[in-house]
């Protein structure tokens, strides 16, 4: 089945899917010993991300069409776009702007919105919550702003037609959602497994296109920001207790602890 | 007196622990309304009442159980207009989040997310948030009004003041354009066990259990202690278990009496979801893991081996 609208540039459909580069979770310094981030600290495509990149692909492989890859970010975060690129999406968007620094969700799905907006796009992917961030805010605010319909956390996704539908992860199962697109979908993790990109993908990633665009190419004023950090403290952080090594004693300590907290 | 709302989660017609939770500290910051839409709001109202509500604005269209988030916000939105309420509380939960981030969106205002505390300051609302990751912890201000705050589930503790909450009939038309995201099946999965937000006793299992064919083992040792099993993000990311095992920061937040990480090292996006906990005790081959300078008793040893052990040793003792 193909989805029902056919453009001008001959796509069956095009799918826009939002990434953003982040510190790379595997890394194993997160932050510095004064607590500030550990600047050349690698960052890589949130991995996240990367499973929204593969279901796009995989519906453009089912459906036709066309995966236009949007971030926000410095400009190193093109190589965060180019990666998927590599993978196989068409082309990319890349917001950069000074005044986005340290810039809020809302603040970020405006910008967000805006650059999507003229694509027009049948369907958006975004990632459920970024690995850094990890609020998950910007998915629903840019559906709104998008207006769009938003179905969220899939974990499975079928289009038919001029309808999607996907399988909601819930706390005890999942519940099937179903809208016409356009619409707006986050996917998790386990959607789908990020293919490796080809030689031959890489090599034709470096001649796909990444737009760059500024807050005054998208006509979004940065404004005041929702909230401001008033300070921050160090987390109320427990004590250690005893560290033993397992001479085969390990299972009778772990029995008296569980006896004291009154669970044997 | 601030105006406080809270939105008071309706899942299945039922109302969810969150919004008890909720009310525990909206009372504290003001004179508070609740909202609950959805099948059994009305019911809803009498328990929110006992917990603090002064009135709650209930509307039980079907249309609040059966489309995704732009109903709730629709409803919430013209309610707002109205009211101009100073802070509105959600839970940090996906059906709240998916009508706080599109609420905030159409009222323009920004939002703070993943809280674990609010209190009021200077005629405003300060929330502290995980920062750094959640080694550190930052205050925010929420500059707008209304203050949209997500608190993440268990942060407070529900409790009854007795009283009763003026029933108002939230009068809002939802119009097709809102009806489009449809839940049309519901699904369950999950087993007859002990729910991981309700257990005394939490096992959970991550990278360092080598893979999903030795979860069973911690199956084992929860079935033994009466408790149920959890998991960190790298293996629910890695497909061994459902996302409905995740505890952290992104999946269950969970404060049993005994939290048992094993082959978990404690990354900061799992521990703010457990460490809470009344005692931690951790399993691990590395004695450096972050998670054992946080652990009453640290374990450095083989789980694999450990944890039937455990659970052999935890059944002779029942008998």
């Amino acid at each position: 089945m193909t989805l029902s609208r056919r453009r001008d540039n001959g796509c069956l459909v095009k799918i826009v899917v939002t990434v953003k580069q982040v510190p790379d979770p595997n890394s194993a310094t997160i932050l510095e010993s004064d607590y500030t981030i550990a600047r050349d600290r690698e960052v890589v495509l949130d991995p996240g991300d990367e499973c929204g990149i593969e279901e796009g692909l995989q519906l453009k492989e089912a459906h036709g069409g066309e995966v236009i890859l949007v971030s926000m970010g410095p400009e190193r975060a093109k190589d965060a776009i180019r990666k998927g690129l590599s993978m196989g999406a068409d082309r990319g968007v890349l917001i950069t702007d000074v005044q986005l620094a340290g810039a809020d969700a809302l603040l970020t799905a405006r910008a967000l919105a805006a650059a999507i907006k003229p694509e027009q796009p049948d369907l958006v992917i975004c990632g459920t919550e970024s690995y850094d961030g990890s609020t998950g805010m910007v998915p629903p605010m840019l559906a709104e702003l998008l207006g769009l319909p938003q179905l969220t956390i899939a974990k499975k996704v079928e289009v038919d037609g001029s309808n999607i539908k996907v399988h909601r992860q819930t706390a005890d199962g999942y519940q099937v959602v179903e809208a016409s697109t356009p619409a707006l979908i986050t996917v998790t993790a386990g959607i789908a497994e990020p293919r490796y990109a080809s030689l031959k993908g890489i090599m034709a990633a470096r001649s796909k296109e990444i737009k760059q665009l500024g807050l005054a190419d998208l006509g979004v004023e940065r404004g005041d920001p929702g909230e401001t950090i008033e300070g921050v403290a160090d987390a109320e952080a427990r004590k250690a207790g005893a560290i033993i090594q397992d001479d085969g004693t390990a299972v009778d300590r772990i029995l008296q602890v569980l006896t004291q907290a009154k669970v044997v | 007196m601030a105006k406080v709302w809270v939105y008071a989660e309706m899942s299945g017609g039922k109302l969810q622990s969150t919004a008890l939770e909720l009310m525990a500290k909206a009372r504290e910051l003001g004179d508070v309304d609740a909202i609950a839409l959805g099948a059994g709001a009305r019911a809803a109202a009498a328990t929110l009442g006992k917990h603090g509500a002064k009135a709650v604005h209930v509307n039980e269209d079907t249309a609040f159980d059966d489309f995704i988030a732009e109903p709730a916000a629709d409803a919430l939105a013209a309610l707002q207009d109205q009211q101009q309420p100073d802070l509105i509380l959600f839970a940090f939960t996906p059906d709240s989040r998916d009508v706080a981030g599109r609420l905030a969106a159409r009222l323009g205002k920004g939002l703070i997310s993943n809280s674990g505390d609010v209190h009021a300051k200077d005629g405003g609302f300060v929330a502290t948030v995980p920062y750094f990751g959640g080694a550190k912890v930052a205050s925010m201000r929420a500059n707008g009004k209304p203050a949209i705050v997500l608190v993440r589930p268990k942060s407070f503790e529900a409790s009854e003041t007795g009283g009763t909450a003026e029933v108002k009939d939230l009068a809002v038309t939802i119009g097709d354009g809102s009806k489009r995201a449809k839940i049309v099946e519901r699904v369950a999965e999950a087993s007859e066990k002990v729910k991981l937000e309700d257990a005394k006793v939490v096992i959970s299992g991550g990278r360092g259990m080598g893979g999903p064919d030795n979860f069973p083992l911690l199956e084992a040792l929860a079935t033994a202690l009466g408790g149920a099993v959890g998991a960190s993000r790298a293996v629910v990311d890695a497909g061994w278990v459902p996302y409905s095992m995740q505890v952290g920061q992104t999946g269950k937040s969970v404060r049993p009496g005994v939290y048992i990480a094993v082959g978990i090292s404690g990354a900061m996006q799992h521990t703010v979801g457990m460490k809470a906990s009344k005692v931690i005790i951790a399993i691990n081959k590395d004695a450096e893991a972050p998670i054992m300078k946080m652990a009453d008793l640290g374990v450095v040893g083989d789980a694999l081996k450990i944890v039937p052990a455990l659970t052999a040793a935890v059944q002779a003792k029942k008998k």
